[in-house]
């Protein structure tokens, strides 16, 4: 049969071009223009090539709230992804008490996040706040508007309040995925708790896992609204994460050319970082396929 | 060992899984044979340990072992899946059972090889489960069931999941391995033509209940019953209901067969007439009975074609050697061999069986 030559083709795949190029191509090309630009309006602009980059990298604010950054993430991951797996493996597996602790569980994934912002803010306080006052009514001096460890302290328990269940659902799903068969098999050989959730309960989980240290990784990297209502990036510069930290550079000052410069860095380096993490995990320990 | 079952039952919120149930298992190969639904998982599940029977005992060597738990037992277990440790080496995972009863290195070094050579695996040892293919998969899961040396070796549809050719490969091996091993292997399946190539005894179910048990062939040739005759038959066997007076059978379709032989002291009566797909021809035999019948359906399947006919009261499927063509509703006469013929009571037991002796 011959070739038939058809430009209509074009058509059907005009969309997806729209849409991409609209979604992500054009806003992250306007980024790199300003971060390569000064811009004062769009006839009056002058190349600067790195210097933002430059300027910005060698500023001591961008990498304090890059430390603080890579600091929580990594607190995070270390006390969701562990306490997630153990409430999975806690959690009945049916029956009326699986489907309650369901969606207890899944209250927490429900609350807007302005809203938790807003609910810890109000339960963290010293003075009119329940969990705050409990906590100094103990005797433990705790006030997150003027300790910095107070402050780190409640975004960290607000944020495994929040995020710790999506962990959990997701391990749990993968738990219940594993045929009885295993358990029996292990039973039989006269496995080890221990063993059981080595060789056959984690492995069976790597793939969710997976996606649960990508998601947990990449939305606690980015996290805004919560430390912005609770703290607002204080007492100080205590809890400015990096996402706050852009804000201030690009709203709070209108430096737009140094703001495109670090929302770039910000990108790669979430974009490098769970590359990294989906290649270790993949690898790690086993052959299965995810 | 021996396995002795004293009237174990297992019932679940009030469902009926198994009825009591009362054996004797010898060291040897015992087949559970039984469709899908007949109680053989839950059987072999209780003979292990892993549920507890709703009544009854289990004795070891006459030792009563009824509530020890299955990881004080000396079992060993293959699923239907095929079930490994995802992250341990094919070695590791034959070597698993060893090392949790503590042996020695040199000890399980020696004994993984050895199973696994046995199995023809020895070549994948450092591979990962998934790495491997089904066949594989299962041969490393048999292997760690054979490495442990249990006492009780239980095998549940254990070539369900592999593709033809590879459960007659292993079939064969199998029934090799177990022939040299000192303990009671119980292996299950819904395949008539696997219980017969395995070979041993044979346990017959249906409905939770044991039918019929003893030597494969014996029950294959004297089925006790009706439903034993269906069970142990692949295709089922082939039904019909006649009436006994004066020393012949009348058919349906006005054939009147002069009973002989086996048949002979048949009393008077109503009867199910069963024969065995194999023992019905439609190419004409000389001196044969026959009935006339359509063809609902031909089925081939290998170098074998399976017709389905019908007749008003009966609804048989012949096996007919070769490859061979048939349309729908096309008339045929079927041929069958008053020697091979079963007759059931009314009760379902049954009368009167063919000698044996000239095939199955």
């Amino acid at each position: 049969m011959d070739k038939i030559e058809n430009n209509k083709a074009w058509f059907l795949v005009l969309p997806v071009f729209v849409i991409v190029a609209i979604s992500a191509i054009i806003p992250l090309m306007t980024v790199v223009n300003y971060a390569f630009q000064d811009i004062f309006s769009p006839q009056d602009r002058y190349w600067v090539g790195t210097e933002w980059f430059e300027s910005v990298l060698a500023d001591d604010d961008l990498h304090g709230a890059l430390i603080r950054q890579f600091v929580f993430s990594f607190v995070i991951l270390l006390i969701e992804i562990p306490l997630g797996i153990a409430l999975a493996l806690a959690m009945p597996a049916r029956g009326w008490r699986a489907s309650l602790a369901l969606v207890l569980m899944a209250l927490p994934l429900l609350i807007p996040w302005n809203v938790v912002g807003t609910i810890w803010q109000v339960f963290a306080r010293a003075d009119i706040g329940l969990g705050g006052w409990l906590v100094n009514a103990l005797g433990i001096p705790y006030n997150y508007t003027s300790d910095p460890v107070a402050a780190w302290l409640t975004i960290v328990v607000m944020d495994v309040w929040h995020w710790t269940p999506l962990v959990v659902l997701l391990c749990y799903a993968g738990l219940r995925a594993i045929p009885d068969a295993y358990y029996q098999a292990a039973a039989i050989d006269g496995a080890t708790p221990w063993k059981v959730f080595r060789h056959i309960e984690l492995p069976k989980m790597r793939g969710v896992l997976l996606i649960a240290v990508l998601l947990r990784f990449m939305d606690s990297f980015m996290i805004y609204t919560e430390p912005f209502v609770v703290t607002g990036g204080g007492p100080g510069n205590a809890t400015t994460f990096l996402s706050i930290h852009l804000t201030k550079i690009a709203i709070g000052q209108m430096d737009l050319g140094p703001a495109a410069a670090i929302s770039i860095i910000y990108f790669l380096i979430i974009l490098t970082l769970s590359f990294v993490f989906y290649n270790v995990m993949t690898r790690m320990g086993t052959g299965e396929r995810a | 060992m021996s396995l002795q079952l004293q009237g174990i039952a297992r019932t679940v919120g009030g469902s009926i899984h198994l009825h009591p149930v009362d054996a004797l298992l010898e060291p040897g190969l015992h087949v559970l044979l039984g469709p899908t639904g007949a109680g053989k998982t839950s059987l072999m599940r209780l003979m292990a340990g892993l549920d507890a029977p709703s009544a009854g005992r289990i004795l070891q060597d006459g030792q009563d072992v009824t509530g020890v738990p299955v990881r004080q037992r000396s079992v060993a277990f293959v699923y239907q899946q095929f079930i490994n440790y995802p992250s341990l080496s094919v070695f590791e995972n034959i070597a698993s059972p060893l090392r949790l009863k503590g042996q020695e290195r040199g000890a399980i070094e020696r004994r993984v090889r050895e199973v696994a050579s046995l199995l023809h695996i020895d070549h994948l040892l450092d591979r990962l489960p998934a790495e491997l293919s089904g066949g594989q998969q299962q041969r490393t899961a048999i292997a760690r069931a054979l490495a442990k040396d249990a006492r009780l070796l239980l095998l549940d549809e254990p070539l369900v999941n592999l593709d033809y050719k590879l459960r007659e490969e292993l079939r064969t091996e199998l029934r090799a391995l177990f022939e040299r091993r000192g303990a009671v292997v119980i292996y299950s399946t819904t395949e008539p033509i696997e219980a017969l190539t395995m070979g041993g005894s044979v346990l017959v179910m249906h409905e939770g209940r044991v039918l019929q048990a003893g030597p494969t062939a014996q029950v294959y040739h004297h089925p006790a019953s009706e439903a034993v005759a269906e069970v142990f038959s692949d295709p089922p066997m082939n039904l019909v209901n006649v009436e006994v007076t004066g020393g012949t059978a009348r058919f349906p379709q006005g054939l009147e067969l002069p009973l002989t032989g086996h048949l002979g002291m048949l009393e008077d009566g109503a009867y199910r007439f069963g024969i065995r797909a194999l023992h019905l021809a439609l190419r004409p035999k000389p001196g044969l009975p026959f009935l006339p019948a359509r063809v609902e359906l031909a089925d081939i399947s290998g170098s074998e074609t399976f017709v389905h006919v019908h007749a008003e009261g009966l609804d048989w499927v012949v096996q007919e050697e070769g490859v061979h063509e048939h349309g729908l509703g096309e008339p045929v006469t079927v041929y069958l061999d008053p020697t091979r013929l079963y007759a059931f009571g009314p009760d379902g037991r049954v009368r009167a069986a063919p000698a044996r002796g000239r095939g199955g």
